[in-house]
């Protein structure tokens, strides 16, 4: 065996696996030939009858390889008789490949290796490339492109190997005046179109979804509308690489069942999902996070078939905290309930293209909102951790800081709060009060859960006098509650509450809160950084009866 | 060259389950269903009057959904459909 040297050092530090694969590829004269040099169609031999083998992978457009592989046709002869194969295998299509032996007149056998089996198997990324194998199959030196020196020790190993003296091969060599060092080619393998169709024909077998073809007749938009798979806006169709792709996006099987979606009822796989995080334009990173918002969604407690199905405004928002907002830059800042941010946009529309299409959710049928709003196309923000002093939504609700959540909540759309003359908290404070008082109707008091978004110019004055969260809920609470005399219907509105509340005391005296409990209102901070308007997303029907606010962690 | 698409649907057909048969007249136990929105206990009470009164033969029960949000519960109407010839709902608001 040659001692270590620089050429061998770098061959054997590049990565290779170490033993040729079993394969049997076609010839350029149409027959079959086996990669362990076995005769055709005999038994498999021992490893000690099998010869050594030196096989060069190459393309018939490398102007390398026009060098090489005719060097390789003098310089392998004196090994054929100690029983080295050398072997010819071609990435290019058969024609090509004859006419390129026939140019060159090349006599060692050629195979053909236009599905790159070998060249995939071996990790080939330039051609020509050289590999010495022993007769166990152990693929012991490799070369690639034109390098002299490389060349001339893997053609002394393969001496080595075949018994033959190493000076016959130089010999050859000094009569070939083979320049020094020659670039190769890119290999095959390393082509987008077939990276491309190889990912996908490995790939399919994940793939368990009902196929439809479309035709170069139709538009594959107008088929995606006609077949109401989308929310009224373009979807991207999903095809099998790009499905395949975002399945990249998890670590999780494809046929595991991530939740029971309302109204039908019936399992999404996560491959059901990835499907339709395709549509909505998600990318493969952002899948685990619209894995998590499914979960919560389809959760008994969030109860997405009562905020699918009621005549009131609810729409699932989704709030996102912890690390994964910067990995996949999640808005929650400047215009942060409004458009141009591809993660806010497309998983929120993500989770609701998932109830609409595997649930069977649609307005009309089982969804009846009377007017419905905006977020039901998509409704995803993050929290603006940094602009806030305060614990974030996912800290309060018993994640760890590091930990990256998606929160749930079956809300209105954000109606504005401005105070921008107010410079105390309780001032803020007060004006928030006010305008929560309007969620619903002014006269309902005694109501569950909302989220109230306070901006970081609010946040600021907030926190500057050293209010905490909790003082904030609390004073809301204080300043929003009213008598009861003021809360009765009269006779032109009839909403209002019960007078039977007063029981016999008189109903002035009795003050009811607008929210049944401070830990009703849950305080997210979001926002640009300038601007004194705050915002309060209203709920639904609270509490088991309706819908509660849900927090998952995202998983991988 | 035709473009392969996944489908995004769940992929059942819906079910076609044919409608419990008309009943020619009014008889046995009528269940009247309240699904627990304002007032529908009055709507009921009011039709539960005029059954009495123009009914008598009639037995009449009271049933009501743990809440508006949900669907019913099984066992709800597992109970409803053992214990009534027919069922009235109060719905929506």
């Amino acid at each position: 065996m040659a001692s270590a040297s620089e050429p061998a050092a770098r061959s054997a530090e590049r990565a290779t696996p170490p033993r040729l694969p079993a394969l049997v590829l076609p010839t350029v004269d149409g027959d079959a030939i086996a990669l362990d040099g076995s005769p055709p169609g005999g038994a498999p031999g021992t490893a000690s009858d099998l010869p050594a083998r030196l096989i060069v992978v190459y393309k018939h457009d490398c102007a390398t390889c026009d060098l090489v592989l005719p060097a390789l046709e003098r310089l392998t002869r004196p090994l054929h008789a100690r029983r080295l194969l050398t072997l010819g295998v071609s990435q290019s299509p058969s024609e090509a490949t004859l006419d390129f032996v026939a140019r060159h007149g090349l006599c060692f056998p050629q195979a053909l290796d236009e599905q790159l089996e070998l060249s995939f198997a071996m990790q080939i990324a330039v051609v020509p490339t050289l590999l010495l194998v022993a007769s166990d199959g152990a693929v012991v030196e490799r070369s690639e492109a034109l390098d002299r020196a490389e060349l001339t020790h893997l053609l002394h190993a393969a001496a080595g190997l075949s018994g033959v003296d190493a000076r016959e091969i130089d010999r050859v060599l000094d009569t070939l005046r083979l320049p020094e060092s020659r670039p190769g080619c890119a290999s095959r393998t390393l082509d987008s179109e077939v990276e491309r169709e190889r990912f996908v024909r490995l790939g399919r077998a994940r793939l368990g979804a009902r196929r439809w073809e479309i035709g170069d007749d139709q538009d594959v938009h107008d088929v995606l509308f006609e077949r109401g798979l989308t929310d009224g806006l373009p979807v991207v169709p999903p095809t099998e690489e790009r499905v395949l792709r975002m399945l990249e996006g998890t670590s999780r099987d494809p046929g595991e069942v991530v939740a029971i979606v309302p109204p039908n009822l019936t399992p999404a796989t996560v491959e059901k999902v990835a499907i339709n995080a395709v549509m909505a334009g998600c990318k493969p990173e952002y899948l685990p996070v619209v894995l998590a918002a499914v979960e919560a969604a389809c959760s008994d407690e969030f109860n997405m078939h009562g905020v699918l199905a009621t005549t009131y405004f609810a729409a699932p928002l989704v709030i996102v905290n912890g690390p994964i907002r910067g990995r996949l830059g999640l808005n929650s800042g400047i215009n942060v309930f409004g458009q141009g941010f591809r993660a806010n946009a497309t998983i929120g529309r993500a989770l609701n293209l998932v109830v609409r299409n595997v649930g069977g959710g649609r307005p009309g049928e089982v969804d009846r909102a009377t007017l419905g709003q905006p977020g039901k196309l998509t409704y995803c923000i993050a929290e603006n951790q940094e602009a806030s002093p305060w614990p974030p939504l996912h800290v309060e609700r018993g994640f760890a800081p590091d930990d990256s959540t998606v929160t749930l909540f079956a809300g209105e759309a954000p109606r504005g709060i401005v105070d921008q003359t107010s410079r105390s908290a309780r001032g803020v404070v007060k004006s928030l009060a006010l305008a929560m008082q309007s969620v619903g109707h002014v006269r309902f008091h005694g109501m569950g859960e909302l989220v109230l978004v306070l901006s970081p110019e609010h946040v600021d004055t907030i926190a500057r006098d050293g209010w905490s969260k909790d003082d904030v809920r609390r004073a809301i609470c204080e300043m929003s509650s009213r008598p009861l005399s003021e809360l009765l219907p009269d006779a032109d509105c009839r909403e209002g509450m019960p007078a039977r509340l007063a029981g016999s005391a008189d109903p002035a005296t009795v003050r009811l809160p607008k929210f049944r409990s401070p830990e009703m209102i849950h305080i997210v901070v979001a926002g640009g950084p300038a601007g004194k308007f705050s915002a309060v997303v209203g709920g639904w029907v609270a509490g088991p009866m309706g819908s509660v606010m849900v927090t998952r962690k995202v998983g991988g | 060259m035709p473009i392969v698409l996944l489908d995004p649907t769940d992929e059942s057909a819906p079910l076609g389950r044919p409608g419990a048969p008309r009943l020619a007249r009014l008889e046995g136990t009528i269940a009247l269903l309240d699904i627990v929105k304002p007032r529908g206990d009055v709507f009921l009470d009011r039709l539960e009057a005029r059954l009495r009164e123009r009914a008598p033969h009639l037995s009449v029960k009271r049933f009501h959904k743990p809440t508006f949000t949900k669907p019913a519960p099984a066992d709800l109407r597992a109970e409803i459909a053992d214990q009534s010839t027919a069922v009235i709902e109060a719905l929506a608001d």
